[in-house]
């Protein structure tokens, strides 16, 4: 902190601005803290509630702690409790999210690093009103294109399926991708691909060669962003797929939604962290890529 | 034909892209247009009908009701995750210890989907076992907390869960702002005796402009579109009076058979989004143009 008294003259004052930084030191970290646990505490109540038993639950408190560690509730969220019809469990729709996120991120990250490098090394009339035209779609609401989406995907056949889905996510992952590539690659000095070129390598060639081995990083922040984006997606989820075809997002809800039988708090939450742990996990082990992506896609998304 | 191949292959490279995007974006676009002036139901007709859609949506109480909501949310969300998002980012420029982790603690919930996020709160909220059973054990017998079944304050429970979800966010726009200053800048005000709290106000977040506009751009545009969380916490209610326009859209769209409507209300929000989209494209291009 800065204090403006000249130390010679004003010793006992100085003194005293030691303890009023020293306070204003405590106070930060208090209100640091704070946000810190208010932003902790709805992680913190879902894991010490999935490993209650449901006596428990209404006995104590959000915050208490549990009697041990009881992962039944964990058990029964992925597997079910193996009574059959009406038995709803995540594990299969947890395969469905991965067999449409893997795909989906693929095409989409492929399309965006090809256009991305036509845009800023294969410079052509009016390409910066081609890159406006893409990127404009990482902004309409989608809500503009789901009634003709969910008819073309009737008319393709591919209605109610993974495979449409992975068309979906492709499609409006690209204005994403190709921001990402265009604005890495229009830092890579053009004069290497010139020079290139002039040596007589070709389109594909410059791009494996050249830009490829060096795109590892706007590689991992691309995969990652799609890869939460559409592990995260609930809105085409549960628009073109209903039943068995449906990602880990939907089938959360519904299961949190079903008013079968007596409300399971523990297994909502154990489905909640299982629906969550993915991107969880790419978040504590890429978050600086993470935050990268976040800071220049979601700028403009 | 090998040479113009060559020569083409760019533009052969990018037309994928720019079909998909053409067809999947524009043209469907144009097409909800142009349904939103049809008097469709349960499918498309496509006779022009005029703006009876339109008229039919402004008279409806429901989509009255979903665009006060989400004016109301729209200004608290926006006012609370500016505010928290910028003092936890003046707080951790403060050479803080443990910075990495508190960053990592603030921005963890963007990680998450609102589904997943939205179960948690619903649960947390919940009137009788959540938050008011934890105040009452701790001695405030009387504390009643049921905002969530409560007509006139379930649209709160909807801002308390965005606003955690995406204050972090916000963080990360301005910490990253603030480090970008450079550090003669502060020096110097230092040296002409300005204090800590001065040097905020008066300098560096009148520096921050773009990252304020940026983020108002960037929550109004989740706010118009929210509708997952909105399905997870209350699925519009207690009756309909948590609903927003994009829950109003795909329940007329896919359960009502009012596909002139939805298609009407699309267009609304695309309009919306627009209004604010279109200035910052223009702005942010400027900007790069003139670099």
């Amino acid at each position: 902190m800065q204090d403006n008294l000249k130390p010679s003259s004003y010793q006992q004052l100085e003194q005293k601005s030691k303890y009023t930084n020293m306070f204003l030191r405590w106070f930060l970290y208090f209100i640091l803290i704070l946000f810190a646990s208010y932003f902790i505490f709805p992680l913190y109540v879902m894991v010490v509630t999935s490993l209650k038993t449901m006596e428990e639950i209404r006995q104590g408190t959000l915050l208490s702690w549990p009697s041990g560690l009881n992962f039944e509730s964990w058990a029964v969220a992925w597997g079910g409790r193996g009574y059959g019809a009406g038995d709803t469990f995540l594990k299969p729709y947890f395969w469905n999210s991965i067999k449409m996120v893997v795909p989906a991120v693929f095409f989409s990250t492929f399309i965006g690093a090809m256009t991305g490098y036509v845009l800023t090394k294969w410079r052509f009339k009016g390409d910066s009103w081609v890159f406006l035209f893409l990127l404009f779609g990482c902004f309409i609401p989608f809500q503009a294109i789901l009634l003709p989406m969910a008819r073309t995907l009737g008319a393709l056949g591919i209605s109610n399926s993974i495979v449409g889905l992975v068309l979906v996510h492709t499609v409006y992952g690209i204005p994403f991708t190709t921001l990402f590539f265009r604005n890495y690659y229009v830092s890579v000095p053009t004069e290497l691909v010139k020079a290139a070129r002039i040596d007589g390598a070709g389109f594909f060639k410059i791009f494996f060669k050249i830009l490829l081995p060096i795109s590892a990083p706007i590689i991992v922040v691309t995969v990652i962003w799609q890869f939460t984006q559409i592990w995260n997606d609930f809105l085409f989820g549960s628009t073109f797929s209903f039943g068995e075809a449906a990602p880990i997002q939907v089938a959360l809800n519904n299961m949190v939604l079903s008013s079968t039988s007596v409300k399971e708090y523990n297994v909502d939450m154990a489905s909640a962290i299982i629906a969550g742990v993915p991107t969880l996990i790419v978040y504590v082990l890429a978050g600086k890529y993470f935050i990268r992506g976040l800071t220049s896609g979601a700028v403009k998304g | 034909m090998f040479k113009w191949l060559e020569k083409n292959l760019p533009k052969i490279v990018m037309a994928p892209a720019v079909g998909l995007i053409g067809w999947f974006v524009y043209g469907f676009v144009l097409w909800t247009l142009y349904i939103s002036f049809t008097n469709s139901k349960i499918l498309p007709k496509y006779e022009l009908w005029g703006f009876g859609q339109y008229e039919k949506l402004w008279a409806s109480r429901k989509w009255l009701i979903s665009v006060d909501n989400l004016l109301v949310f729209t200004a608290l969300f926006l006012i609370f995750c500016i505010v928290i998002g910028i003092i936890l980012a003046i707080f951790l420029d403060q050479k803080i210890r443990a910075e990495g982790v508190l960053r990592t603690i603030y921005l963890y919930p963007m990680a998450l989907s609102f589904i997943v996020t939205g179960t948690a709160w619903k649960w947390i909220l919940n009137p009788t076992l959540g938050i008011q059973k934890m105040f009452i054990e701790w001695g405030f017998e009387n504390f009643t907390f049921d905002w969530l079944v409560n007509r006139e304050m379930a649209i709160y429970t909807i801002v308390i869960a965005g606003v955690w979800q995406s204050a972090g966010f916000v963080m990360a726009l301005f910490l990253a702002g603030l480090r970008s200053v450079e550090d003669e800048i502060v020096k110097a005000a230092k040296i002409d005796g300005a204090g800590l709290f001065t040097v905020y106000w008066r300098i560096l977040l009148p520096m921050m402009r773009p990252v304020f506009f940026t983020s108002f751009v960037i929550l109004v545009h989740i706010s118009i579109k929210s509708y997952d969380l909105i399905v997870a916490l209350t699925q519009g209610g207690p009756g309909i009076s948590t609903t927003m326009p994009a829950l109003f859209m795909t329940q007329a769209a896919f359960h009502k058979s009012q596909v002139g409507l939805s298609a009407a209300s699309a267009m609304m929000m695309f309009m919306a989004v627009a209004a604010v989209i279109i200035p910052y494209l223009y702005s942010e291009l400027r900007r790069e143009n003139a670099r």
